[in-house]
C-alpha cells in the first residue's frame, strides 16, 4: 500500500494502480471517454485531466501510475475548465442529432454533456463531413457521430488483432478509416462487432433489420417462427433496467408471443443438435485418424476470420452449421412438415447476441432447396427496441415457455453462451457416447472462467485428451499458430470470436465504460448462464427428449445423408480485400 | 579495413595536402575551386557549375586546379557561391556559364572577377569570404567543417581531425568520463526544448537493457529550418562519429538516423558516409582494435512534422504512425521497441565531436551563464542576407538581424521576429537587444526552438502570422487529442474570421481561453507549443487584434479582405502605369486625368500600390 493525497484527503491505496482507479476508491468518478478498461487507456480525450504536483501541465488519469506521496487534484476551477473546453470541442464538430441516434440514453458524450450542464456550444465551426457506410450486412459506420475516442481501434487491433480499422489522416482531418477507405464490408473486418460495443456514441452500429420483422408479422400469409439464443436470455433484462446477468427467459418468451410470432423456439435446442452432430463428427475423426483438433464452428466471425487468415487450417473445423442455422433448417423441414405448413411461408427470425450472424445467415450456403436457414437476424438489442416500440411493460410480463415440439433444452445447451461452453456441452456427450454410460461427473471446471485461453487435459473414456477453448481472434490466433506450427497437440479446439463469448457479442446491450470499470460484465452473464445449466433437469444434449423425437422421427442419426444434407457445411478461402 | 595506424597516417598526409582549405598562406602549388553542393545552390544549377568547371579545365590543359563540392557556406541568398583556396576568393551568384570566365581571368590570368563578386550591405565589394560582415560575428563550431571539406570523400573529414573524437574516447576514456565531459560542457538539446545533453545521456547509461539504442532526430520540420539538414549534407561523418561516442558513452551498439525523405541529398550523402566509414571498419566490429562494436541505419520519414517530436519518431521507426507516446516513461528508460534509447537532435550531435577534442572548458567558455556553445539560426523573410548563421549563445537578435543579417531590405522597418517556428513567438523590437539564449527566450514568450529564424518587416500582419502557423499546426497535427486535433482547428476559424473581418469582441478572450486549454492539456510537445504564435502576438500586438476587430482594418495592410485600395485624385497625374500594372482591368481613366479603381473588380493585390510613381494609391 501506498499513501497518496487525493483532493486534500490522505489516502492508503494498492500499487500499480492509476490515478482513475485511486480517484475511485475516494469515492470521486473522473469523467472519461476514450478509457475502455483492458482495451484503450490512451489518454487521447484528454477528459481525464487531473493536476499531479510536480508535474507540468494536466496529466490523463487513466494511464498515469499513483506513486508514493503523490498529490492528486481532480476538482480544480481550472480542470473543471479544461474538461468543459474539452467536451466542448468535441460537441462542435459532432452530429448532434441525439433525438434520432440509436445510442440516444445510451450515449458516454450525451452523458457527459448532461453532467456538464452543455447549454450551448462556445467553440462552433467546422463539423464532421457525415459519410456513412452501411455495405455490411452487420455493421454501420457514421463518420459524423466519431468523436475519435479510437477504443474501435484499439479493440479491433490489440483484442481481436484484425485491424480492419485505424486511423487515416492527419490533424482535424483524421478519421477511422479501413484500407483503402473502402466499406467494411470489402476488407478484413470479421463482422465481430465487438467495435460497436466499445463506441461510446453512435457512430458504430448494427445494421438493424427489425422493419422487415414488423412487416412480416403483420403479413398473414406470413408463418413466423423465432428462436432465441443462449446468450440473450441473460442480458435483455438489462434493456429494461435489470440488473446485469438477471435470466429473463420466461419474459422474453412472454414478449415474443405479444409481439405476435407464430411460434417461439429455442436455439437451445438447435444447440443440443450441434453437439449431437458435432461430437459425433468428433468421435468419427478420432476413430478414423482424420484431421485433429477439430474447432468448433459456431462464431461466424471466428468462421470468416480463419477463412480469410488461415485458410490451411479449414479442414480442421467442424463442418456443422451454428445452432441457429441447424434450427433454422429444421424448422422449415421437420417442422414444416409436421405441421404441414408450407416451408416457403415461415419467416425464420433468429435473435441473436451477435452480428456476424447477420453475415452468416446471408451466406449461400446456408441454404436448404432453394430456402434460406434463417431470414433474418436481429441482435439482443434490436428485440429490445422491437419490444419498447410494441409498448410491452416488459419487466412486469408473466413467464411463458417456448413452444413445442422444438423448444426444449439442456443445461449443456444453455451454456452455449459463454466461452468453454461449447466444449462443456461436447465433452459431456462425447463421454457418455464412448463409454455407454451415464456418467456423472459433468463439469468441467478447467475450461471455465474468463481467461482468453483455457488449456486443459480432460479424460475422457479412460483417455486423455487435450483441449483449449480459446475467445477473442488475438487468442484465436495464438492458438492457430500453434497449430500452424505443428507444436500444438489438442484434439478439440473451440474458438469463439468475441472476448468471454456469445454473451460478450458484438449484438448485446451495450455497457458504458463507467459500468465495464465498475463490474465484471462477463462474469454476471456467465454466472447466469451456469445457473440455468445447474438448474436444469436434463444437463446433456444427448439426453433431450426433444433432440431424440427429431432424430427418431426426421434425422436418424447423427452425421446421416440427411444431416449432413441440412446441418452440415463446408468454407472456402476468403480475400481479406475486395479487389475491383 | 583501414587500422587506427592507417588512418592516422591518413589523416596527416592528407591534412597537408588540404591546408589551402584554412590557410591563407598556404605554400601549395594547388589551387581548389570550392562550389557549394547543398539544396539550396543544387537548385540553382550548382552541379552543371562543377561540371563545367571540369570540362574547361580539361579542355585547356589546367593543372594543379581541384574542383571540390562542399556544404553549405551559409550565405545562401548569394548562392550559388562558390570559393576559391588558397586566397579565398567569394564569388556569389555564379552561373555555370561563368564558369569559364572564372578560370581564364582567375585561375590562368591571376586576376578576380570583379562583376561576381559579392557586395556587402554598405556597397562595398568584398573579395574574401571572412571580409564579409555575414561572417565577422559567427563562430563556427557545428557547421566548422561545412563549406570546408568535401562531404562525399571520408578522408577529407579525416584530415581535419575526423574520427579522432572517436579515436580519444575509445582508447582513453571511460563512458563516464565520456558522460561527465559532456555534460561539463554545459551543452543542450539543439532541437528546440534545451534539455542537458549530458544528463540526458547519464539517463540513458543507467537505464537498464540488454540492448540500447542511439537515434539521431533529423526530421527537421520547422518551416524556414534547414540546419540540421546542410550539417547532414557537408559534414555527415560528424554525425556518424558523434552517434558512436554517444553508443559508446551509454552502451549501444546499435544507432538509427531518422531522416526526412524530402532532403534526398542529405540521405544521399549520410548513406555514402556510412558505407564509406564501413569500408574503414570505423563502423563494425572492434572498432580501433576495441571490443567497441557499432552499427547505424538510416530511416525515412514521410514529411509529418509530429515525426521530430521523439516518441512520435520512435513510433514511426517501428513501422507505426507517427505519433507520440505517453511520458514517462521516456525514451532513455523504454525507448525503441521499449530499449534504453538515447535520442538526439542533429546540431547536438555536431557539437560533440569538438567538445571531445577542446575539452569542455573551452566549450563552456562559450556562451551565456545557462546556455553554453553557439546556435545555428537559419535566417529567413525580410532580411537581406538569408541564410545560416552560427553565432555564440548570447548574441543579441539586433546583432544577428542587423549586424549579421544586414538589416531589413529595402528601407522597410523591422517591425518582429519570430523565433522557434510554429512553437515559438514572435519578438518585437523593443526586445532587439535580448541575448538570445533559452531562458531570456521564454522569457519573453518565445522559445530558442530548433533555430528556424523569420524577420518581419512593417508590411507584415501579425494577426496574418499567427494565422499561418495556426494553419500549419491544423495540418500537421497528428489528430492524436482532442485539444491539439480541434482546438487548433478551431483556433483557425477564429483567426480567418478575424483576418475577413468578421471578428468578434469576444473572439479575443475565446483565443487566450482555448490557448491556454491546449497548452495544458495536449499530449506532446506540438499541442503544448501550437498556440504560442497566437499568445505571443497577443501580447505585443494586440491593438492590431483589435483594430482587425473593431475598426475591421488590418493595420500592416496585408490582409486582403480588410484592404480598400483607392486613388488620391489630388496625387494622381494620370500617368496610367497603375492601369498596366493591374492584372485584373479593374483601373480605369484617361491619360493625364486622376485614375478610379472598381472596387467591385479589384483583388486587392496591391501592384497598383507598389509601382505608382506618385504615391498616390494608398490600401
Amino acid at each position: 500500500m501506498i499513501k497518496i493525497n487525493i483532493d486534500g484527503r490522505e489516502l492508503e491505496v494498492k500499487e500499480n494502480i492509476t490515478v482513475l482507479q485511486a480517484a475511485r476508491v475516494a469515492n470521486i468518478d473522473i469523467p472519461t471517454l476514450c478509457f475502455l478498461k483492458e482495451i484503450n487507456a490512451a489518454g487521447d480525450c484528454r477528459m481525464c485531466v487531473v493536476e499531479i504536483e510536480g508535474r507540468r501541465g494536466l496529466v490523463p488519469s487513466c494511464n498515469t501510475m499513483v506513486e508514493d506521496g503523490m498529490v492528486i487534484r481532480t476538482n480544480t476551477p481550472q480542470i473543471n475548465e479544461t474538461r468543459k473546453i474539452i467536451l466542448d470541442l468535441i460537441l462542435s464538430s459532432h452530429n448532434r442529432t441525439c433525438l434520432t441516434c440509436v445510442r440516444n440514453g445510451n450515449c458516454e458524450l450525451q452523458t457527459l454533456a448532461q453532467k456538464f450542464g452543455m447549454a450551448e456550444i462556445e467553440y462552433p465551426g467546422q463539423e464532421v463531413e457525415p459519410h456513412i457506410d452501411d455495405l455490411s450486412p452487420s455493421i454501420v459506420r457514421d463518420a459524423s457521430k466519431c468523436i475519435m475516442c479510437k477504443r474501435c481501434v484499439a479493440m479491433c487491433k490489440n483484442i481481436q488483432k484484425v485491424s480492419a480499422i485505424d486511423v487515416a489522416g492527419r490533424g482535424f482531418k483524421s478519421h477511422i478509416s479501413t484500407a483503402n477507405e473502402a466499406s467494411l464490408n470489402d476488407v478484413n473486418c470479421t463482422n465481430c462487432g465487438q467495435c460497436i460495443q466499445a463506441c461510446p456514441t453512435g457512430a458504430l452500429r448494427e445494421k438493424e433489420t427489425i422493419d422487415d420483422v414488423w412487416l412480416k408479422l403483420k403479413d398473414p400469409d406470413s408463418y413466423v417462427v423465432v428462436q432465441t439464443a443462449p446468450a440473450v436470455r441473460v442480458a435483455l433484462g438489462e434493456e429494461f433496467g435489470m440488473k446485469i446477468g438477471t435470466n429473463v427467459t420466461g419474459k422474453m418468451v412472454s414478449a415474443l408471443k405479444r409481439l405476435g410470432f407464430d411460434k417461439v423456439f429455442d436455439t437451445n435446442t438447435g444447440a443440443d443438435i450441434t453437439i449431437m452432430e458435432e461430437a459425433h463428427e468428433f468421435i468419427e475423426r478420432i476413430k478414423e485418424n482424420d484431421v485433429l483438433p477439430m474447432i468448433t464452428s459456431c462464431s461466424p466471425g471466428w468462421i470468416k476470420y480463419i477463412e480469410m487468415n488461415y485458410p490451411e487450417l479449414l479442414p480442421h473445423l467442424s463442418t456443422c452449421k451454428s445452432p441457429h442455422q441447424m434450427f433454422g433448417a429444421l424448422v422449415k423441414t421437420y417442422f414444416a412438415k409436421k405441421e404441414k405448413i408450407d416451408p416457403k411461408k415461415i419467416y425464420m427470425v433468429s435473435v441473436m447476441p451477435c452480428v456476424a450472424k447477420k453475415f452468416e445467415s446471408q451466406r449461400p450456403e446456408m441454404k436448404n432447396e432453394g430456402l434460406r436457414d434463417v431470414d433474418n437476424v436481429i441482435t439482443t438489442r434490436e428485440l429490445a427496441r422491437m419490444i419498447k416500440q410494441a409498448g410491452i411493460e416488459f419487466a412486469d410480463l408473466e413467464d411463458a415457455q417456448f413452444d413445442d415440439p422444438m423448444g426444449e433444452a439442456t443445461g449443456a445447451a444453455a451454456i452455449f453462451g459463454t466461452t468453454g461452453g461449447v466444449m462443456e456441452a461436447a465433452l459431456r456427450t462425447a463421454q457418455d457416447v464412448l463409454t455407454g454410460q451415464d456418467l456423472p461427473k459433468i463439469e468441467f471446471e478447467a475450461v471455465r472462467g474468463g481467461n482468453g485461453i483455457k488449456r486443459a487435459t480432460v479424460n475422457i473414456a479412460g483417455k486423455d485428451l487435450k483441449v483449449v477453448a480459446a475467445s477473442g481472434l488475438a487468442n484465436a490466433q495464438k492458438i492457430m499458430e500453434e497449430i500452424k506450427s505443428g507444436k500444438a497437440d489438442y484434439q478439440f479446439v473451440e474458438i469463439m470470436a468475441c472476448p468471454g463469448g456469445c454473451i460478450m457479442g458484438g449484438g448485446q446491450p451495450i455497457k458504458s465504460s463507467k459500468t465495464r470499470r465498475e463490474v465484471d460484465v462477463r462474469k454476471l452473464r456467465a454466472d447466469a448462464l451456469y445457473s440455468i445449466d445447474e438448474k436444469s433437469t436434463i444437463r446433456k444434449s444427448h439426453e433431450n427428449p426433444a433432440v431424440k423425437k427429431i432424430y427418431e422421427e426426421f434425422l436418424e442419426e447423427p452425421g446421416s445423408y440427411r444431416a449432413h444434407k441440412l446441418l452440415h457445411t463446408h468454407y472456402k478461402e476468403r480475400d481479406k480485400y475486395k479487389i475491383d | 579495413m583501414k587500422t587506427l595506424e592507417e588512418i592516422n597516417k591518413i589523416r596527416e598526409q592528407k591534412r597537408k595536402e588540404l591546408d589551402l582549405r584554412v590557410n591563407l598562406k598556404a605554400g601549395t602549388k594547388e589551387k581548389h575551386i570550392l562550389v557549394c553542393r547543398g539544396t539550396g545552390c543544387t537548385s540553382s544549377k550548382s552541379p552543371k557549375i562543377i561540371e563545367n568547371f571540369k570540362n574547361i579545365l580539361k579542355e585547356k590543359n589546367v593543372e594543379n586546379v581541384r574542383v571540390i563540392q562542399t556544404g553549405c557556406f551559409g550565405l545562401c541568398a548569394k548562392g550559388p557561391i562558390v570559393i576559391i583556396r588558397p586566397e579565398d576568393t567569394f564569388y556569389a551568384m555564379v552561373t555555370p556559364d561563368d564558369c569559364e570566365e572564372i578560370i581564364n581571368t582567375h585561375i590562368i590570368e591571376g586576376k578576380k572577377v570583379e562583376r561576381l563578386l559579392c557586395k556587402d550591405v554598405d556597397g562595398t565589394l568584398v573579395d574574401r569570404l571572412d571580409e564579409l560582415n555575414f561572417y565577422k560575428k559567427q563562430e563556427r563550431i557545428a557547421l566548422k567543417n561545412c563549406g570546408v571539406i568535401d562531404p562525399e570523400n571520408i578522408d577529407e573529414y579525416i584530415a581535419f581531425d575526423g574520427y579522432k573524437a572517436l579515436e580519444k574516447v575509445l582508447t582513453s576514456m571511460t563512458p563516464d568520463e565520456v558522460i561527465q565531459e559532456v555534460t561539463d560542457s554545459g551543452l543542450r538539446g539543439r532541437g528546440g526544448a534545451g534539455f542537458p545533453t549530458g544528463k540526458k545521456w547519464m539517463f540513458a547509461k543507467m537505464a537498464k537493457g540488454d540492448q540500447k539504442y542511439v537515434v539521431c532526430n533529423a526530421d527537421e520540420g520547422d518551416p524556414g529550418a534547414f540546419m540540421d539538414r546542410s550539417i547532414l549534407e557537408g559534414d555527415p561523418h560528424c554525425i556518424i562519429e558523434a552517434m558512436m561516442i554517444a553508443g559508446y558513452a551509454i552502451g549501444a551498439n546499435k544507432g538509427y538516423i531518422y531522416v526526412r525523405a524530402e532532403y534526398p541529398i542529405a540521405v544521399q550523402r549520410f548513406q555514402k558516409a556510412i558505407e564509406q566509414a564501413k569500408e574503414y571498419g570505423i563502423l563494425g566490429t572492434n572498432i580501433f582494435g576495441t571490443d567497441f562494436e557499432f552499427d547505424l541505419a538510416i530511416r525515412l520519414g514521410a514529411g509529418a512534422f509530429v515525426c521530430g517530436e521523439e516518441t512520435a519518431l520512435l513510433e514511426s521507426i517501428e513501422g507505426r504512425r507517427g505519433q507520440p507516446r505517453l511520458k514517462p516513461p521516456f525514451p532513455a528508460n523504454a525507448g525503441l521497441w521499449q530499449k534504453p534509447t538515447l535520442i538526439n537532435n542533429v546540431e547536438t550531435y555536431a557539437n560533440i565531436t569538438k567538445i571531445i577534442l577542446n575539452g569542455a572548458k573551452w566549450y563552456s567558455s562559450i556562451g551565456t551563464e545557462t546556455s553554453k556553445g553557439t546556435k545555428v539560426f537559419a535566417l529567413g523573410g525580410n532580411v537581406v542576407n538569408i541564410g545560416l548563421v552560427e553565432v555564440p549563445m548570447g548574441t543579441t537578435l539586433r546583432e544577428i538581424v542587423f549586424d549579421i543579417g544586414g538589416g531589413i531590405p529595402d528601407g522597410k522597418e523591422f517591425k518582429a521576429a519570430q523565433t522557434g517556428g510554429p512553437s515559438g513567438g514572435c519578438i518585437p523590437a523593443e526586445h532587439l537587444d535580448t541575448p538570445i539564449d533559452y531562458e531570456s527566450l521564454s522569457a519573453i514568450g518565445s522559445m530558442m526552438g530548433s533555430g528556424g529564424l523569420i524577420v518581419m518587416d512593417n508590411t507584415k500582419c501579425m494577426v496574418n502570422l499567427a494565422k499561418f502557423y495556426l494553419g500549419f499546426t491544423v495540418d500537421e497535427s497528428c489528430g492524436k487529442c482532442t485539444p491539439c486535433r480541434i482546438g487548433t482547428q478551431r483556433m483557425l476559424e477564429i483567426l480567418e474570421r478575424i483576418t475577413e473581418g468578421n471578428g468578434e469582441t469576444e473572439d479575443i478572450s475565446k483565443l487566450e481561453k482555448l490557448a491556454h486549454t491546449i497548452k495544458n492539456a495536449s499530449v506532446c510537445g506540438l499541442g503544448q507549443t501550437a498556440p504560442n504564435p497566437v499568445l505571443s502576438t497577443l501580447k505585443y500586438f494586440k491593438d492590431e487584434y483589435v483594430a482587425h476587430i473593431e475598426d475591421k482594418k488590418c493595420p500592416a495592410g496585408e490582409c486582403k479582405a480588410l484592404a480598400n485600395v483607392e486613388i488620391n485624385p489630388e496625387l494622381c497625374k494620370g500617368c496610367g502605369i497603375c492601369k498596366r500594372q493591374c492584372p485584373v482591368n479593374a483601373i480605369s481613366g484617361e491619360v493625364k486625368q486622376p485614375h478610379k479603381i472598381n472596387p467591385e473588380i479589384c483583388i486587392k493585390c496591391g501592384a497598383c500600390v507598389d509601382k505608382c510613381p506618385f504615391k498616390a494609391i494608398s490600401k
